[in-house]
């Protein structure tokens, strides 16, 4: 199935700092059809470094989208049943509008004058897509990680758009453990001399920055378990140590070769918006309890954590149950073992499939089907 | 327990369980139910399906909670101990404890909570003053294994066993009034002294 890639422009989106983008436009993708009283429109929220192409197969790269094997015939999210729709996210560096694009007012790209942005700001953008589709009603929204962030805040903002939420290894609130990681990423690139305050578009891009701050991605992804069995302390074509830091073991190589595919396909400036936008990212506005805030949400959830998790640990899923439990919101909550870690949500296919099918056929018979 | 029994009872007769039927049958259509230790959902899948309700469940273990989820039914993965506390007061109109009473740490504490929590309360337990458990203990002299306690004393997961007057007398000084009680001995429904008869007893109770 080759997927093309759409795009909506929209005169002007408000931020939560205060600025107004104009024009901004979204990259996205559909999947499946759209039934006639539109109630199958499932909406795929992408995590920090996905984008719009979540399912099929790209006709500009050859890949298959980052979530291929959730969704397509007969998958969890069942294109014969459902339409399925993913959008790039506001500062993405994959045709929505970003730090990368260029603005109307200079004719130059924005670098560091776009605005800062949330994750509020996202799910707005996200909305006018929605709405300009012709979809009042989602039947469900549904992500990981930061995905999963913004699964939550559509609840919380447009609790009468939504019939569900598929919050998946994900929390309400960054904590200080996460926006650490992500601040070391930032720093690297900061410190980067081919950052160039962020003018680099016409130059060399700061690769070694990005590029490190990939590595500490990968490494909070993955699982003191996983890393022992993909790697163990096995060296990288070599059997004896280089003493000359030089790749010695292969766990390191696969770093390396992490961190430099993704300069091909990642922009800096777009790496610091969005990371920034996570580490603001908290529901309950760092004043109310998270139940207040859930308070005029409808939607019923299914809520996913993995066992070997350590990025978004189980106990931040088991918050967002609690404060949902507590408005008396139909919830449903399972922590899947797996050893993947934080990975686990692109790679533990068959357990999800099962668990969101259920799900998803459920709400739709008693809440769409009519 | 009385999990082989085929089920002949009026209206939900396609439950598996024998309590899960007589349990069915005490709760009225388009309420709202919370069940505690829910297994692989299937009597909440059947009340959501046959009685139009809104059926929720707690249950421990993760494959059964995969089970449960995967036909739809909304379950929480975790402790009955201390599961409860989230719940609103009154936020069910049925709180179902099946077979797991005699299984909590702190079996009073749960039944309040189940009365905060829900208008009305079924609890089914299998009862420890059946004959033959009585028999076993007084002819062997030893922890009473049966069919209804199937266990070794050192891997039984019933720490609190319980008998029929053993509930009843709790629910006198409690104050919880029994709206309805129905005891049975395999598929047999039992009036005539239930606490030596009974295998598994069921009721309906509320504040």
């Amino acid at each position: 199935m080759v997927v093309e890639v759409k795009k909506a422009v929209f005169d002007s989106l408000s931020l939560d700092n205060g600025a107004t983008l104009s024009p901004v436009e979204v990259a996205y993708e559909t999947y499946g059809r759209l039934n006639d009283t539109r109630s199958n429109a499932i909406l795929v929220l992408h995590a920090f470094s996905g984008d719009a192409h979540a399912a099929g197969i790209s006709p500009e790269t050859g890949k298959p989208g980052w979530w291929d094997s959730m969704i397509g015939p007969g998958k969890a999210f069942d294109t014969d049943k459902y339409f399925v729709i993913c959008s790039n996210v506001l500062g993405g560096c994959r045709g929505t509008t970003g730090p990368g694009s260029i603005n109307p007012v200079t004719g130059k790209r924005y670098a560091m004058t776009f605005p800062g942005i949330t994750i509020t700001d996202m799910v707005r953008l996200q909305k006018m897509l929605i709405d300009s589709l012709g979809i009042r009603k989602l039947l469900s929204v549904s992500g990981g990680s930061m995905g999963g962030m913004q699964a939550l805040q559509w609840a919380v903002a447009y609790p009468d758009s939504i019939e569900s939420a598929i919050p998946i290894a994900t929390t309400a609130c960054h904590s200080a453990q996460q926006i650490a990681f992500n601040e070391v990423g930032r720093q690297a690139i900061l410190f980067d001399p081919d950052w160039n305050e962020g003018n680099y578009y016409d130059g060399k891009p700061p690769a070694r920055g990005l590029a490190v701050a990939r590595m500490v991605g990968h490494i909070t992804y993955m699982s003191d378990e996983s890393m022992r069995q993909k790697f163990g302390r096995r060296l990288r074509s070599k059997d004896k140590f280089g003493f000359d830091f030089s790749v010695d073991f292969e766990v390191e190589s696969y770093l390396r070769y992490r961190g430099g595919e993704f300069v091909n396909r990642f922009d800096a400036n777009s790496y610091l918006y969005i990371t920034k936008a996570m580490d603001y990212f908290d529901l309950a506005n760092g004043g109310q309890s998270l139940a207040a805030v859930f308070e005029s949400t409808r939607a019923r959830f299914l809520v996913i954590s993995f066992t070997s998790d350590w990025l978004y640990p189980s106990y931040q899923s088991v918050e967002i149950v609690r404060a949902l439990r507590s408005r008396n919101v139909d919830v449903a909550y399972c922590e899947l073992p797996s050893n993947y870690g934080h990975d686990a949500f692109l790679v533990e296919v068959g357990e999800q499939t099962e668990l969101i099918r259920g799900f998803l056929a459920r709400t739709f018979r008693e809440r769409a089907a009519a | 327990m009385t999990a082989e029994t085929p089920a002949t009872v009026s209206g939900s007769g396609a439950l598996k369980r024998r309590d899960s039927s007589i349990i069915a049958d005490l709760i009225e259509p388009a309420s709202r139910v919370l069940d505690l230790g829910c297994g692989d959902g299937e009597l909440l899948a059947w009340l959501a399906d046959n009685k139009n309700v809104d059926a929720r469940g707690v249950e421990i273990s993760t494959s059964k909670v995969q089970r449960a989820i995967s036909r739809g039914v909304s379950v929480y993965q975790g402790d009955i101990d201390e599961g409860l506390a989230d719940y609103p007061d009154q936020a069910f109109d049925y709180v179902i404890l099946s077979q797991t009473l005699q299984e909590t740490r702190a079996p009073l504490k749960v039944l309040r909570e189940l009365l905060r929590v829900g208008r009305k309360a079924i609890v089914a337990f299998p009862n420890f003053a059946h004959w033959r458990v009585r028999l076993a203990l007084l002819t062997r002299g030893r922890a009473p294994k049966t069919s209804l306690f199937p266990h070794e004393w050192y891997d039984s997961p019933n720490i609190h066993v319980l008998s029929v007057l053993d509930f009843e007398e709790l629910c006198r000084t409690e104050g919880f009034v029994i709206e309805h009680r129905h005891c049975v001995s395999g598929a047999r429904r039992v009036t005539l002294l239930p606490n030596l008869r009974a295998q598994t007893a069921v009721y309906l109770i509320r504040r």
